[in-house]
């Protein structure tokens, strides 16, 4: 596997194409003829461009070779390919958020990251799945059909970014754009093996994203390794006017050049950790909660601090998050009405009955359920109750990280999910229980703080992820953190394990993720 | 704290502008319940004295000069539209017949 080009990191591919010894154009149909394989038995993909993907992987070669011989400096990530979430604008594209009431959209124009990837050289491969309007946390709510987890087809990749983490870990693609609204990058992530973040709010410009829930959707990198994701978020953080919420702040371009392995591991040495005890919550798993032990057993073996902390209301972020994300998901997806865009059904002749046709039939059930709570928590006589209140609470949620920072903690370690990856169909039934999946990840979005996922060994053959959070505007640290624990652990067992279903992917009659949720869904739904 | 009546769920469903069948309504009637449940909890955090948080970073009044830039062609912003006329959107009549 060796000679493997899928199998490399970023970073590598990036120096192999400046080297000459690789072409980009080699690169993107390696990754492509693998996704186009092995996509029957995974469902991560929603699209893949060959066509144009190859034109971007040309357009590189040209770059390079003309740039080769000079002494300026290429971006990091020219001739790499990429994988966007199906709800990142690419101009002429499809775009459906996993919607049917976008099946038929063409973006007109780029979201801001596409433009400074295309800038970048990077080589889009395609759309990943997600869950619909990025409601959810097992991909299982894509009205395209959910996707199965590398490691074990039986299972769920987490989500709502699933599909972009599932690329990733299954070498379709080395590195993936993700959003996270309350998890959404680090939960899958964490699930699929690999490295995501989720940057501070205002880090990275939503301009051509699909909305959510806008005062915490923040979009991020998923990748294989902690140096490769943090030069993709240094490849499309920053300002940008038309996003008014993205924030002048610099972005440090030490992200591009974290410490070789000596050097990150010493640079553990003295960091203050807080270990937050309301994070390991009922229902946790005992092999979750063993690795992160074993993870904060390492962490001070290499010189850090770990302290016991409180985040007092915790609790509440639950009930918190599932008041404000539907909430404001309930105002931005008023616009899906059929009139500018997407299809429109009802027969024309009164816009009333139009709009109510048009969004029953092109919403999923799970979306239907967070625009119905959303409605209901801003209606007449409920908003004091349910809205305000829980933006006071969040106030509490966010007051609670702030006491920590003041009192000097570089960052707070906690797990990243109380679970391994869950059974296809093992959540659908009970929506709390779907919505319990994001306990330790939801309060970081509350409060507007970076938060990475990194993988930190297995329980049960499946992957476990630690989960590190920062003050606002600490990436570079996070990752910094990050690049220490890899370090510490670069010699582990499980660091040379591959997806334990990867082989069963080259199977041709291997069951799509439908087929096997399919006897699972007829008792959820 | 609060009950949903099958009533109450149709009335938010009309708001949201969201068509149910049946079966959707009564579903829904009893997962949302579940859902407000979870909710209850919030109602023992004191918060008399807290101000509500809206957003997280410091950013406030972003302001640009007011200048006239290219927008998009028309035919890309009309090219999604289900039913178009000349540079118009068609849409259903919005006022009654009378």
């Amino acid at each position: 596997m060796t000679s493997d080009v899928t199998r490399l990191p970023a970073h590598e591919m990036a120096a192999r194409l400046r080297a000459g010894d690789l072409s980009s154009r080699e690169l993107a149909v390696a990754h492509l003829d693998l996704a186009e394989r092995q996509d029957r038995g995974l469902n991560a993909w929603l699209t893949i461009d060959r066509e144009r993907a190859l034109a971007e992987a040309d357009a590189a070669d040209v770059r390079l070779a003309a740039r080769r011989t000079m002494e300026d400096e290429l971006p990091a990530l020219l001739g790499v390919p990429v994988a966007l979430k199906d709800l990142v604008s690419v101009k002429g594209g499809q775009c459906t958020a996993g919607s049917h009431i976008l099946e038929g959209y063409r973006a007109p124009y780029d979201a801001y990251i596409t433009e400074r990837l295309r800038d970048a050289g990077a080589v889009i491969l395609g759309k990943t799945n997600m869950d619909e309007f990025a409601m959810g946390s097992s991909t299982e709510h894509s009205a395209f059909g959910p996707t199965a987890n590398p490691w074990d087809l039986e299972r769920v990749p987490g989500g709502s970014s699933g599909g972009s983490a599932a690329v990733v870990a299954a070498f379709h693609a080395p590195l993936a754009i993700g959003t996270d609204t309350g998890g959404s990058i680090r939960q899958p992530a964490a699930l699929t093996g690999i490295v995501g973040l989720k940057p501070t709010y205002g880090r990275v410009s939503r301009y051509g994203i699909v909305a959510f829930a806008s005062s915490l959707d923040q979009i991020g990198p998923f990748a294989r390794n902690v140096r490769d994701a943090a030069a993709l978020l240094h490849a499309i953080a920053g300002r940008d006017e038309r996003d008014s919420t993205s924030s002048p702040v610099p972005v440090p371009d030490v992200l591009l050049h974290l410490p070789d392995d000596d050097d990150a591991a010493n640079g553990l040495r003295g960091k203050r950790l807080g270990l937050p005890r309301e994070y390991f919550v009922a229902g946790m798993e005992p092999g979750v909660e063993a690795r992160i032990r074993e993870a904060v057993t390492a962490l001070e073996g290499a010189g850090a601090i770990v302290e016991d902390v409180s985040l007092p209301h915790t609790e509440y972020g639950l009930a918190t998050y599932y008041i404000v994300a539907p909430a404001e998901a309930s105002a931005n997806l008023a616009r899906y009405d059929g009139i500018r865009f997407g299809p429109r059904r009802g027969a024309g002749q009164d816009v009333l009955a139009d709009y109510l046709a048009t969004r029953g039939a092109g919403f999923g059930p799970e979306v239907k359920r967070r625009i119905m709570l959303g409605t209901y928590a801003l209606s007449a006589g409920y908003y004091d109750a349910f809205y305000l209140k829980a933006q006071k609470v969040r106030t509490l949620i966010k007051a609670d990280f702030d006491a920590l920072w003041a009192q000097g903690f570089d960052a707070l370690v906690a797990p990243t999910s109380p679970t391994v990856a869950f059974r296809l169909g093992a959540r659908l039934a009970d929506p709390v229980s779907m919505y319990l999946s994001d306990a330790c990840t939801l309060p970081v979005n509350m409060a507007g703080l970076p938060g990475i996922s990194i993988p930190a060994g297995l329980s049960e053959g499946l992957p476990v992820g630690l989960q590190l959070i920062g003050a606002p505007w600490s990436e570079a640290g996070l990752f910094g953190l990050a690049r220490g624990y890899e370090a510490i652990t670069a010699d582990a067992d499980w660091r040379t394990l591959e997806p334990a279903d990867l082989p069963a992917l080259d199977v041709p009659s291997t069951p799509t993720p439908a087929d096997r949720l399919a006897p699972h869904a007829a008792v959820a739904r | 704290m609060v009950t949903l009546s099958r009533t109450d769920v149709e009335h938010v469903a009309h708001l949201a502008r969201l068509g149910l069948a049946d079966e959707e309504l009564s579903r829904l009637e009893g997962e949302l319940n579940h859902i407000l449940d979870q909710y209850a909890v919030l109602s023992s955090v004191p918060t008399d004295h807290i101000a509500p948080t809206a957003q997280t970073i410091e950013l406030e009044n972003i302001l640009r000069e007011d200048v006239v830039r290219p927008s998009l062609p028309s035919e890309a912003v009309l090219g999604n539209a289900a039913e178009t006329e000349g540079d118009f959107i068609v849409v259903p009549a919005i006022l009654s017949g009378d």
